[in-house]
């Protein structure tokens, strides 16, 4: 797009890049408290147990122990969807669920007294993955909740929050259908998004009532409103953000970690702060929700779908934060994708004895959609279409609709996406390279590559308040008061380009407070792809607020309309006539100018992103590499190129693309311990293995704000694992209808192993994989059981 | 977890002798003992550095020796200061990012510069380890391939994808002069 941006859409020094590169950004860790004091958790070595008895005496005898807190020493605080997770519990209910605090002078003294703490457990039965939770007799891992099925919907969502997807007459829909497939599928692999920088926070509490909080957290602000619930709305939190190593959605999950340091900060007097151990942040932190459908699909043969029918089963793990949440966008997405008149799509959110799912990048659509679309797969395999050109049709245009979170309907008003798809496939070679469904692209002895595509979007871009401030400074500067914390996407940067464009002064001369909530006003924090139109909104609206405040005090004082005023570089003029003019210095140094922005959610339009890829399968070893990803997507204005090469980049780290190839978290189902929490054994991707990558960026003007663009950063993860899926497929002949494909599932559907040669496998959830060894296809394919009521794979 | 003893407050080690260790041009001895400042047999670099120096750009993600973050030059080879013992460290010369800047003008070292140039970091945490690894690899090999340079930042783990940024600003120094 041609224009005449002074900053929009130029690659601008990022705020915090001297600090970055000379390590003076200072995160969490890296600051200094006066006085302070180190908290550890204790944490359970079984997966289900009532606490009989706490014997703390040893521990407090230490020298250095401050504190130590049990259930016992605690008001009956509590979080969670629904409220009722409590910050200590007498019964602990997955592998390092809490048990006890300690507050010591040094982190080692704090982890001896852990050594010293005695705890008589009575360890219960538990259930670790969808299948034994729901089993009749099932052990209950909330006695409120005796099927361990979570209610639905989340209060921050309103009343009607978004459940599930029924519209229009789904047997009618079916009757309609020139072909029908159902079966269960799943995603289970509940990777880890794993930032490098785990999780903390540093508490001061302050009596009576009011703590001071300072972390690792991606929205700060939202902190302050979930920490006053948990302390039964009796406390007043100031929070602070630092510079974020990496949040990747995780990190607005964390409310249990600040909740014990306000407790040991509370009971000591002294500032504490806890900051959990990598193999915490593995085994305790949230991993993605694990996912599983039964689903019927009903589609034309021309790919249009008629029908939408089944149950999305999610496994939260031991508690919700925001797994309801992430069910309704997750719901609201798949009909973003699957443009469909008649749905009747269920849900049931089940706990389980292990560690927390929450939010992620994909927010549930990813998860949905990597157990949706391999049955889309069959589908468009028997009506014999080209999964690009399906997926494409589907997708949500103008004219179309869909639910939303809140359970309205949306007319969407964003704009066709079929361009950047169309380029995105012209990009990648798609219909040269496409040969049909279970076809490889070439074959070398016993290399195979395979293709692949996905897509997503979300209407998340307009989602949930934002407030913003714009002060402006009588020497030509300005002020930003905002609450975002600096979590990699260069946001904070992007804020200060989009007040330099209003304000037409140079980025360097605009300032920008903390991530206060004692400074700023309200934020919910840059999640999902809403920085971009949101966030963005809120501080071009503060800008423009006081923009208009100058020009109308240079109106008074040159005698000419507002209207008739432009302003630049510090000077107020008049249009066509620049030797008449008023310096902002004439507002004087005794005179504050500050503009109020507010954005209002807004659900009416989405981001998209398409993902190609291209893998080499070795069938000797099993072993699966991705060899070309192209991403496509339309942002309707690029405000930092290289911020957002980044992100689309991100494609295959935090739990994206890779979650399909290698990465997942083992359960051991006997114990309940996590086997794999460490960057050892947890594998990621190195610089050694890069795909060569392609973004098509294209730039479609937005309805949204003054630089009509919109934010695409959150869905770069969530398009790809289901196309490696079906690359995979593409590649053996057969399908690959589990996360992630390792070797030994690779080898599995090639026919050459068989499950009893493989131990780790016990650790997995898994389906029987019907059509094990028919490569080149023929046999029934879809993988049937697993799921409840004993449903059967089939095709019309 | 590991698990690490505490020292009584205040023991003194039997062990008098200082360790001699050289950060970013500056001589420190340092004094074995648990009081503020000495170093405990359990300290590792990374420990001394942040907490004991105050040179808190060296990051901890990990601390096993997995991701790189924790990554500092001593004598010329790139190494993990999470996985070495202070105690180990006398008469090392160690630089960490806070050690790359031009002493006499302030001035940024090149990979610093290329590293803001082209944006090669989005969180930034991983990027004081990336930076002195590739120091370390144009410190042996000022002119290497991009194979070699990708060989040389295998062992540090990048989340938000940064790789490619990454590897277009090393290039862009190890290309000079070529």
């Amino acid at each position: 797009m041609g224009n005449d941006y002074r900053y929009i859409g130029k690659a601008i020094k990022r705020r915090d890049a001297e600090g970055i590169v000379t390590g003076a950004a200072q995160y969490l860790d890296d600051l200094k408290f006066q006085n302070l004091l180190h908290g550890k958790v204790m944490r359970s070595p079984y997966a289900h147990a009532l606490i009989k008895s706490v014997d703390k005496s040893k521990a407090l005898a230490l020298p250095g122990v401050k504190a130590v807190l049990t259930w016992a020493d605690i008001p009956d605080y509590r979080g969670g969807t629904p409220r009722n997770v409590r910050i200590l519990d007498k019964k602990v209910r997955c592998v390092g669920d809490v048990v006890a605090l300690v507050a010591a002078t040094t982190e080692e003294i704090a982890e001896e007294a852990i050594a010293l703490i005695d705890v008589e457990y009575e360890v219960l039965p538990a259930v670790f993955d969808i299948d034994s939770a729901l089993a009749p007799g099932a052990p209950a891992v909330y006695d409120e909740f005796p099927d361990n099925i979570l209610p639905g919907g989340t209060i921050i969502y309103g009343p009607n929050c978004l459940k599930g997807v029924v519209r229009g007459d789904v047997e009618k829909g079916f009757t309609e259908a020139d072909v029908i497939t159902e079966g269960t599928f799943g995603y289970e692999n509940i990777p880890n998004a794993l930032p490098p920088e785990s999780v903390g926070a540093v508490a001061v509490w302050e009596e009576p009532d009011k703590v001071t909080i300072q972390g690792t957290s991606q929205a700060p602000y939202m902190d302050k409103v979930t920490l006053f619930h948990v302390f039964n709305r009796q406390i007043e939190v100031r929070s602070i953000g630092c510079q974020v190593g990496g949040g990747f959605g995780t990190k607005f999950t964390c409310w249990q970690v600040q909740s014990y340091a306000i407790l040991l900060s509370r009971a000591t007097g002294r500032p504490v702060k806890v900051m959990i151990s990598k193999e915490e942040h593995m085994a305790t932190f949230v991993l993605r929700v694990g996912s599983r459908i039964h689903a019927r699909v009903g589609m034309k043969k021309d790919g249009t779908l008629t029908a939408v029918q089944g149950t999305w089963y999610v496994d939260t793990g031991y508690y919700s934060f925001t797994t309801q949440a992430q069910v309704a966008i997750g719901s609201g997405e798949l009909m973003i994708m699957a443009q469909c008149p008649n749905w009747d799509l269920k849900n049931i959110v089940v706990v389980t004895n292990r560690n927390a799912s929450g939010a992620t990048r994909g927010f549930g659509g990813q998860e949905l959609k990597c157990a949706f679309i391999p049955l889309l797969c069959l589908a468009m395999e028997k009506a014999g279409l080209d999964p690009f050109e399906v997926l494409k049709k589907n997708f949500v245009k103008p004219g179309g609709g869909y639910y939303w979170r809140d359970g309205n309907w949306f007319d969407f008003r964003g704009i066709d996406f079929s361009k950047a798809m169309d380029k995105g496939a012209e990009t990648f070679g798609w219909k040269e390279k496409w040969k049909g469904w279970l076809k490889p692209v070439a074959v070398n002895g016993a290399k195979r590559r395979g293709i692949g595509v996905g897509v997503h979007g979300n209407a998340d871009i307009g989602e949930d308040a934002s407030e913003a401030y714009v002060q402006l400074g009588y020497n030509g500067t300005a002020t930003i008061f905002l609450c975002v914390a600096e979590h990699g996407t260069g946001q904070k940067s992007n804020y200060i380009k989009m007040v330099a464009e209003v304000l037409q002064i140079p980025p360097d001369r605009i300032s920008m407070t903390p991530a206060d909530s004692l400074v700023t006003p309200f934020e919910f924090g840059p999640v999902g792809s809403r920085g971009t139109y949101a966030i963005g909104s809120a501080v071009i609206n503060a800008a423009e607020d006081a923009r208009r405040q100058i020009l109308e005090m240079a109106a008074r004082k040159l005698g000419t309309p507002p209207e008739d005023l432009d302003t630049a570089d510090g000077v107020v003029f008049v249009k066509g006539h620049p030797e008449k003019h008023m310096k902002w210095r004439a507002m004087g140094n005794d005179r504050t100018i500050l503009g109020y922005g507010r954005f209002d959610p807004d659900f009416t339009m989405c981001n998209c992103m398409m993902s190609f890829v291209e893998v080499e399968v070795d069938t000797d070893t099993g072993k699966v590499d991705l060899v070309r990803v192209v991403n496509a997507t339309d942002v309707g204005q690029i405000i930092d190129p290289p911020g957002l090469e980044g992100q689309l980049n991100g494609c295959f780290g935090s739990a994206g693309i890779d979650s399909a190839i290698f990465e997942e978290t083992i359960l051991d189902h006997r114990t309940g311990h996590i086997v794999n929490a460490n960057m050892i054994d947890y594998k990621w991707r190195t610089f050694a293995e890069l795909p060569v990558i392609d973004n098509v960026v294209m730039e479609t003007p937005f309805p949204s704000h003054r630089f009509h663009a919109v934010g695409v950063g959150e869905i770069s993860t969530s398009p790809g694992p289901s196309a490696v899926l079906m690359a995979v497929s593409n590649a053996i002949g057969a399908w690959m209808h589990e996360y992630p494909m390792t070797p030994d599932r690779v080898l599995k559907a090639l026919g050459w192993v068989e499950d009893a040669h493989l131990p780790l496998y016990e650790g997995r959830p898994g389906y029987p994989l019907a059509g094990r060894g028919s490569a080149g296809g023929g046999g029934d394919r879809v993988p049937a059981g697993g799921c409840p009521g004993n449903c059967e794979g089939g095709t019309k | 977890m590991a698990t690490r003893k505490a020292s009584k407050a205040g023991k003194r080690a039997a062990d008098a002798r200082p360790i001699d260790l050289t950060v970013n041009r500056q001589v420190y001895q340092l004094s074995r003992g648990s009081r503020p400042g000495e170093v405990e047999p359990f300290h590792t670099l990374s420990h001394t550095l942040r907490e004991t120096l105050g040179l808190t750009g060296t990051k901890i993600s990990c601390d096993e020796g997995a991701c790189g973050c924790c990554t500092v030059i001593m004598d010329g080879k790139a190494v993990l200061s999470c996985k070495i013992l202070t105690v180990e460290c006398g008469g090392k010369t160690v630089t960490t990012i806070e050690g790359l800047k031009d002493p006499k003008t302030g001035e940024f070292d090149a990979l610093q510069q290329a590293f803001i140039d082209y944006t090669a970091f989005q969180c930034g945490f991983c990027t004081p380890g990336m930076i002195l690894t590739a120091k370390a690899l144009l410190n042996e090999n000022p002119h290497p391939r991009e194979d070699e340079v990708k060989e040389a930042l295998s062992g540090n783990f990048c989340r938000c994808v940064s790789h490619y940024h990454v590897l277009r600003a090393v290039m862009s120094v190890a290309d000079k002069g070529r």
